[in-house]
């Protein structure tokens, strides 16, 4: 076209990022990559590669390695060889590495941005300007990290060696998310990138040779399923980190269950876009098109189900229609394209399957008038209205570009509207009034709430999901505590053998606190019942179970708590959640401090108890008892959270939440303590209980509940179901309404609980039934989740 | 054929102005954070490069109303400035670029009312209009009587274009009225002469208020609105451009009239030329690119458009040296 045809309507041409460098590089290496292992390139045991497709014009890139188990085990072999010295390298030294890393990505910034987005379709405007910015900056901050880790986590050591396994969409951010904090705290690492898009993992693999990283300290193992498959059951890994589907976390939470392996997971989203009818509709607009068509929508966090107040919905979609209109699809090495190629035709398939779904169930669609290029992978921005709560494409993650729009009428129905889903990675809320956005944030069941923005990320702010978006958070200090472990750790740890207090077991006759005789009488006969809902309760059963004493002597009977108790129990705690939730800390600590006061006043009652069932020192473990109480009451107004320093004008907020209704399956060591010390931390972080007391010593914890009942401790809050642990815990760990387990037990039942909890992706953690309890910041951490609040600002 | 002249003057309706309605101006919400971030992605979601890049360039030179307003402006100066705009390039480089012979010239000249004669007399049958800047110009802080009288000597003296300041301080007191009745008097005044209503955005303290602002200087039956004098300390830019263009949309969406926008200050360079040409396409589409709805007040702009578009003909780097001065 002439200049002056081009006066008449000044359209937009065409403005081709160069390919030329990236293929070359690809060219430099005949087309064909290995495996990164041990500081070395070799070919796979398989002898099989297979293809890296650019999915913009269906063309192969280049052959990559089908990486084996025998590879993977050589990988994980020399991560653990590696770890030896690396574990032990200061952090200064570590610090110095990842500076080199950062540098170097940002010295061959262009080469990387434009090799993701051959590999993966998405628009170099992106890769240039959001993705490979971002890899830079966390190395820089973990390298901060790493040189402060002496200081800062003292104490703690890294994990060992750690399997990371990450998707297609985000191919060398999630690499980053992964290797950074991993490197920093001292761990090595086998990486598995994703099938799509292993490019740029490699291009690392010879930035880490160049700048003289140990060998070893990043393996890079290129693989279909079966390779991340062998890696998650390899037994030389102490670690597993996915970022992926949750089906396959899924998998991967079963597969790891009673391994003791740690493992940190990033799922699946369907995360709301609240538009309030006090919004700035424009900015809202500009903000769904970074939520949703922000790498074609192939985003965990993409805003995808999109909440308006009725009143302005019609404005809204009318701006939305017309902003639509104007995105640009195509050529993602084109630097004027909005929305690039998805991923690979099985992606594509998945999109038009559950569009085609939306349209058969009665959502209303619309795209804009033009076309999308018919060669390669392309599929137009999509906006479905009249979407009820119901439909598929409302609860389904779509991973592309189509949005599904329905409205609400009150912040309470938003909120509503917002949690249903069993999705929790983030949420966008768009309000010029502080008081509602904030009030709707804390609200949200999510881990990353925009305020007035959307999809904003750095290191500095940690990343990850409630619910079945997985556990676990990537980046800022919250990040770091997937990648070490208390020095003196308790995990993984074998089953220990039978407590030492057993071997200074009181006879019966030398138990203190006896109290004084009434009367010649024959005792009245106690019943221990279950505690739900506030009431004491029989267990459904009718059956009693005996308890006996360390002599073997009948001490008491306790009910059998079955499925149906723990399911009454469950519902009282999620009935109790919200409003213990929004009790203030200082009168969470006065419920707790009213606890402590209230079991001293029984304190010998409770020593005896102790004795005759533990046979050890019940007095001092009454004294424990009430520390650990005032303890967790001290706690509960000062486990404060963060304002993280991301690099926008901002506050991020980082606020340590409750998880929710937490299944407590106490240790048999200590009783009493036990209790006070675990569920007093658990509720003072605002979680509810459904506490499982030890099947060897329940008596002191049914001996709780009219203490509970003299202390104001809200009905629901705090539940005992007395049972078999394991019967009890496998109920709690399946039940789709129970937030998190704690389970103190066997092997088998660890395991048991672990493959459980995949149903919804619930927290778990394990302990053994005895030993020494965790410390309370490990303990603090594991009662909560942390949920950041970007609140950006400006007059 | 293609004419580079301008469009028509005016082919819409011009925006008579609706009565004054202050639930329009209170309900414009603005998020400044959210404004920021679509104007820094703005040049970053969109480019032009090679023949694209030349033709847009050359629609930029139509759109510009090539500004002198100094305390030492001379009949000479302003008649120097009135050759350049009806050759803004020189005609080999017309030739090099492929449009030899047509006619190319700025959108508009624009001076103080003493130098309105002048380039009246400089522009006289090239069609290009002569703007005054007018009514106070640059605080606005004269008598409002005097500012009448201002804008009907400039009117009378051949001015087709008057840019008005507004009184800021009935901004920032959030008299909404005043300023509504104020505009209203300047647009009476200047009768058949097309008026721009220059906000100083960077007077105003806040989007929120460039927002308002903007809405009530279109109610008053404002012809553009313009974001500053030049003279503030924060003149044109991206961010408040963006709001006072979404405020155009708004009084479009709500009343049907169009109303033309005009960034001054502190554009100077071809590539700021060019993000602004995005701004209004992507904000409010092509027609709005055009002169009759977007101007760029600016002076040296010009010869640096000249020098891209010099690169762009003959592949080298070009010299302001042999850039006509205007």
């Amino acid at each position: 076209m002439t200049v002056t045809e081009l006066l008449e309507t000044l359209p937009y041409g065409p403005a081709p990022e160069a390919a030329k460098p990236a293929l070359e590089w690809i060219e430099a290496h005949k087309g064909r990559f290995g495996l990164f292992i041990g500081g070395k390139w070799r070919d796979p045991s398989t002898q099989e590669w297979f293809a890296s497709i650019n999915p913009a014009n269906a063309k192969p890139l280049a052959e990559v390695a089908q990486g084996g188990p025998e590879d993977v085990n050589d990988a994980v072999k020399a991560a653990r060889k590696a770890f030896a010295s690396w574990g032990k390298t200061p952090g200064h030294v570590r610090a110095r590495y990842l500076y080199a890393l950062a540098r170097q990505i940002q010295k061959h910034s262009r080469l990387f941005a434009v090799l993701e987005t051959l590999d993966n379709g998405k628009p170099i405007r992106e890769t240039r300007d959001i993705d490979i910015p971002l890899v830079a900056r966390h190395f820089y901050y973990h390298a901060g990290w790493a040189q402060l880790t002496e200081s800062e986590l003292s104490g703690y050591e890294p994990v060992g060696v750690v399997g990371q396994i990450i998707p297609w969409n985000f191919p060398l951010l999630m690499l980053a998310w992964k290797i950074a904090p991993a490197l920093a705290m001292g761990n090595t690492v086998v990486l598995k990138p994703a099938e799509f898009t292993p490019l740029t993992a490699l291009l690392f693999a010879e930035i880490c040779q160049n700048v003289g990283l140990p060998a070893g300290a990043v393996n890079i193992v290129t693989g279909d399923g079966r390779t991340g498959a062998a890696l998650v059951e390899h037994e030389g890994v102490d670690k597993i980190a996915f970022t992926g589907s949750t089906e396959v976390g899924r998998i991967i939470r079963r597969a790891t269950a009673g391994s003791g392996k740690k493992l940190s997971l990033e799922l699946g989203g369907k995360s709301p876009f609240l538009v309030f009818d006090d919004a700035d509709l424009d900015s809202a607009v500009e903000g769904v098109v970074d939520a949703i068509w922000f790498n074609q929508g192939q985003v965990c966090c993409a805003g995808s189900r999109l909440l308006v107040q009725e009143g302005v919905a019609e404005k809204l979609y009318g701006k939305l229609r017309a902003r639509m209109e104007r995105l640009r699809v195509g050529d993602p090495l084109d630097k004027a394209v909005d929305i690039g190629a998805i991923v690979a035709p099985v992606q594509l398939q998945k999109i038009q399957q559950l569009v085609q779904k939306g349209v058969e169930e009665g959502a209303e669609l619309w795209q804009p008038s033009w076309a999308v290029p018919a060669e390669g992978c392309f599929y137009p921005p999509t906006l479905f209205t009249n979407v009820a709560p119901a439909s598929t494409i409302a609860q389904e993650e779509i991973f592309g570009p189509v949005l599904a729009a329905m409205t609400f009428r009150t912040p309470e129905e938003a909120v509503k509207l917002a949690n249903n889903t069993r999705y929790g990675l983030a949420a966008s809320i768009w309000s010029e009034d502080i008081n509602l956005a904030l009030d709707v944030a804390t609200q949200i069941k999510a881990g990353t709430i925009w305020i007035n923005s959307t999809n904003l990320f750095d290191a500095a702010s940690g990343f990850g999901g409630y619910r079945e978006s997985g556990f676990g958070r990537e980046g800022g200090k919250e990040g770091l505590w997937e990648y070490v472990k208390k020095a003196e750790s308790r995990l993984p740890m074998a089953d220990s053998p039978k407590s030492k207090s057993r071997a200074k077991a009181k006879t019966a006759e030398a138990i203190s606190y006896e109290p004084p005789a009434i009367s010649a009488l024959p005792p009245i006969d106690r019943t221990a019942k279950l505690f739900i809902g506030g009431k004491q309760a029989r267990p459904d059963s009718g059956y009693s179970k005996a308890v006996y004493g360390p002599q073997g002597q009948l001490i008491g009977e306790v009910g059998l708590g079955n499925r149906k108790d723990v399911r009454n129990a469950v519902e009282a705690a999620r009935g109790a959640f919200e409003g213990w939730r929004r009790t203030t800390g200082h009168n969470k600590a006065q419920i707790l401090y009213f606890l402590a006061e209230n079991l001293e006043a029984r304190a010998f009652e409770f020593a005896r108890r102790l004795e005759l069932q533990t046979g050890a020192d019940g007095m001092a473990e009454v004294e424990a008892a009430i520390q650990a109480l005032f303890t967790a009451a001290a706690w509960a107004d000062k486990y404060d959270g963060v304002v993280h320093n991301t690099p926008i004008r901002n506050v991020t907020l980082a606020v340590p939440e409750p998880i929710g209704v937490m299944g407590l399956l106490c240790p048999d060591d200590q009783p009493l303590l036990a209790i006070a010390t675990l569920a007093g931390a658990a509720l003072a972080m605002g979680n509810t209980l459904v506490v499982v007391p030890s099947p060897a010593h329940p008596l002191s914890a049914t001996d709780l509940y009219q203490v509970l009942e003299t202390s104001d401790v809200p009905a629901g809050t705090f539940n005992i179901v007395t049972g078999e642990r394991d019967e009890l815990a496998k109920t709690l760990a399946e039940h789709d309404d129970v937030d998190v387990v704690w389970y103190a037990g066997p092997q088998a039942g660890r395991a048991m609980v672990e493959k459980a909890s995949a149903g919804n992706m619930k927290r778990t953690w394990t302990l053994p039934e005895s030993g020494p309890l965790p410390g309370m910041d490990e303990i603090l951490r594991q009662a909560t989740q942390v949920k950041n609040i970007w609140v950006p600002y400006g007059a | 054929m293609v004419t580079l002249s301008r469009t028509p003057s005016h082919p819409h309706e011009r925006n008579p102005g609706t009565p004054f309605d202050l639930s329009a101006v209170e309900g414009a919400l603005v998020n400044r954070s959210a404004i920021e971030r679509r104007a820094a992605t703005l040049p970053t979601r969109r480019t032009v490069k090679k023949e694209w890049q030349a033709a847009w360039l050359l629609h930029a030179i139509t759109t510009i109303d090539l500004t002198t307003l100094s305390g030492d402006d001379t009949p000479g100066t302003v008649r120097r400035l009135c050759t350049k705009a009806r050759q803004p390039l020189r005609p080999e480089l017309m030739q090099a670029l492929g449009i030899a012979g047509r006619p190319i010239a700025t959108g508009a000249v624009c001076v103080y009312h003493e130098m309105v004669p002048t380039a009246v007399e400089a522009l006289k049958g090239t069609g290009i209009p002569v703007a005054a800047v007018s009514t106070g110009f640059p605080a606005g802080l004269n008598p409002h009587a005097l500012k009448l009288k201002e804008i009907e000597a400039s009117v009378a003296a051949g001015a087709a274009e008057i840019d008005i300041v507004i009184s800021r301080h009935h901004v920032l007191t959030g008299n909404w009225k005043a300023l509504y009745d104020e505009v209203r008097d300047f647009r009476e005044a200047c009768g058949p002469a097309h008026m721009k209503a220059i906000l100083a955005v960077g007077e105003l303290g806040t989007l929120k208020n460039v927002m308002r602002a903007s809405m009530v200087c279109m109610q008053a039956g404002s012809d553009f609105i313009k974001t500053s004098t030049g003279k503030e300390s924060v003149n044109a830019t991206l961010h408040n451009s963006l709001v006072m263009v979404r405020a155009i949309r708004e009084f479009y969406e709500q009343t049907g009239y169009k109303v033309g926008f005009k960034p001054a200050g502190g554009i100077r360079t071809a590539k700021q030329a060019l993000d602004w040409l995005i701004l209004m396409k992507e904000e409010l589409g092509e027609e709005w690119m055009q002169p009759h709805l977007f101007r760029i007040g600016a002076s040296a702009l010009l010869n640096d458009i000249e020098r891209q578009l010099e690169h762009f003909a003959y592949g080298r780097y070009a010299s302001m040296q042999y850039q006509p001065l205007g």
